[in-house]
């Protein structure tokens, strides 16, 4: 699993409050705990930040790169923000996120196919939202089919069919799973990521909402999430998901984390 | 007892119970308007109580919408065709950019149980979209929405534009990154945290007005 984490984000006020500040301490534990926990990219985002946003995202990926070996998950639709960004950032970056929303496309397409980029490909289109999991493929397959045009390789390429709440429609649950399996099997070698917490909007107990939405997209075949990796019980499920998926050959995966106690319950 | 009955119903977010209680009061000769504004309205606003309180979530407060809407439908027929019951004209849209709607189709659905006239115009809405419509549809309010931080900017373009075109209709935000204070310092007068309390908010705006 391609663990992405999400904690530095600038809609949380402690972090806000970090980088108004230039807290290169704080940032840096933050970038330091999500890698020793498993985090595969650091997110960093600075969306608060209209106009000083690309001067911010720079400095965070300046920050959490100095702190820690782990490549940035650029979180930004500003094409200012990501090139200023761009400009820092050592090895390959993933850009979150592209759409086939037409504006937000023209405007990162320069920056995702100039250099070794991986991208985040939302399955968001100028006619909204996607509902059914034909709408999700129909948008995935026309972001591969352009985004392989500028030759990136699927391994490049993660597409996110978006989660919406079950708490507005009983079937947005299996639209998303549905489009995962459907996505793994037809685009060999391009991964599916998702921010699942949207699944658990509007209900009590998100946790456990989210965890078990997480098993099941694992049995579909995700292979990435955007998540807390400080939360303990979500990286236990990730780790026990995949090893149920026969994604972990003879469970070395599952006893290596059983061993160093990340399995426990605390 | 019907229109006991008939608010009960709501709150029990039971369709078939709701409309088989407004069939019975349509029979026995109750006022249209008082099963509209003491059963079903009156009933909703205890729903979005509930719901702000925490002892109710968002898909019982959507089937309890949805029993109302059901009952609503029994009553148009019988409802004043100059529209003189509703409780006033509200456009809502998320604001351009935006794609996320169902927090906005949330407060739409809360609007309506309120017993507002809620004209929806959808996502991604252009600012002349909104003062056109706020125009040609004479409305009380406008209801601005937004997701992301990134779009928040744009329910500032609106708000201003909506002033440049002379419109002075009162104006409300929501959304997840929307604060009380974002909402003051953009113009607007006044933020919902959630579908109830944006309907409160509504409801004192339109009075006032």
């Amino acid at each position: 699993m391609i663990i992405i984490g999400e904690l530095i984000n600038a809609s949380r006020p402690t972090i806000k409050t970090a980088i108004e500040t230039r807290n290169t301490a704080a940032i840096e534990r933050i970038a330091q705990q999500q890698a020793a926990c498993g985090a595969d990219y650091i997110d960093v985002n600075a969306g608060v930040f209209v106009d000083d946003e690309p001067d911010h995202l720079r400095w965070l990926v300046q920050t959490v790169q100095g702190a820690t070996d782990k490549p940035c998950a650029l979180d930004s639709p500003n094409p200012a923000a990501l090139a200023a960004a761009l400009t820092v950032h050592h090895g390959a970056p993933l850009i979150n996120s592209i759409s086939l929303e037409s504006e937000r496309y023209r405007a990162l397409l320069p920056l995702v196919s100039a250099g070794d980029c991986r991208v985040i490909a939302l399955c968001m289109s100028d006619e909204g939202m996607p509902e059914t999991t034909d709408d999700r493929l129909r948008v995935t397959d026309r972001l591969i089919t352009r985004l392989s045009a500028k030759n990136l390789p699927p391994e490049a390429i993660f597409v996110d069919p978006l989660v919406q709440p079950i708490s507005m429609n009983k079937t947005y649950g299996n639209a998303f799973l549905d489009a995962i399996e459907q996505i793994m099997k037809r685009f060999p070698g391009v991964h599916t990521v998702c921010g699942l917490s949207n699944i658990s909007y509007g209900l009590p107990r998100r946790g456990l909402l989210n965890r078990s939405f997480m098993a099941m997209a694992i049995a579909k075949g995700l292979d990435s999430a955007i998540v807390n990796p400080l939360d303990r019980t979500m990286m236990a499920t990730i780790v026990a998901a995949e090893t149920c998926a026969g994604r972990d050959d003879f469970c070395m995966n599952y006893l290596k984390s059983y061993r160093a106690g990340s399995l426990d319950e605390r | 007892m019907t229109i006991q009955a008939i608010y009960d119903a709501v709150v029990a977010r039971d369709k078939a119970a709701v409309e088989a209680n407004i069939q019975t009061a349509l029979t026995e000769g109750r006022d249209v308007t008082e099963i509209l504004n003491e059963g079903l309205i009156r009933a909703m606003e205890e729903v979005g109580e509930q719901f702000s309180a925490g002892t109710i979530f968002v898909p019982e407060m959507l089937m309890a919408a949805l029993a109302m809407k059901a009952g609503m439908k029994l009553l148009q027929p019988h409802l004043a065709s100059d529209n003189s019951q509703s409780k006033g004209t509200v456009i809502i849209g998320t604001v351009k950019g935006d794609l996320h709607d169902i927090g906005k189709n949330l407060v739409a659905m809360m609007l309506e149980g309120a017993g507002f006239e809620v004209i929806d115009l959808g996502v991604d809405v252009d600012s002349a979209v909104f003062i056109e419509t706020a125009g040609t549809r004479q409305a009380n309010l406008v209801a601005l929405s937004a997701l992301l931080t990134t779009t928040m900017p744009a329910m500032e373009r609106t708000i201003t534009a909506l002033r440049e075109a002379g419109l002075k209709i009162p104006v409300i935000i929501g959304g997840a990154p929307v604060t009380e204070a974002y909402a003051r310092q953009i113009g607007a007068d006044g933020y919902g945290i959630d579908a109830p309390r944006a309907v409160k908010l509504a409801k004192q705006l339109v009075a006032a007005a």
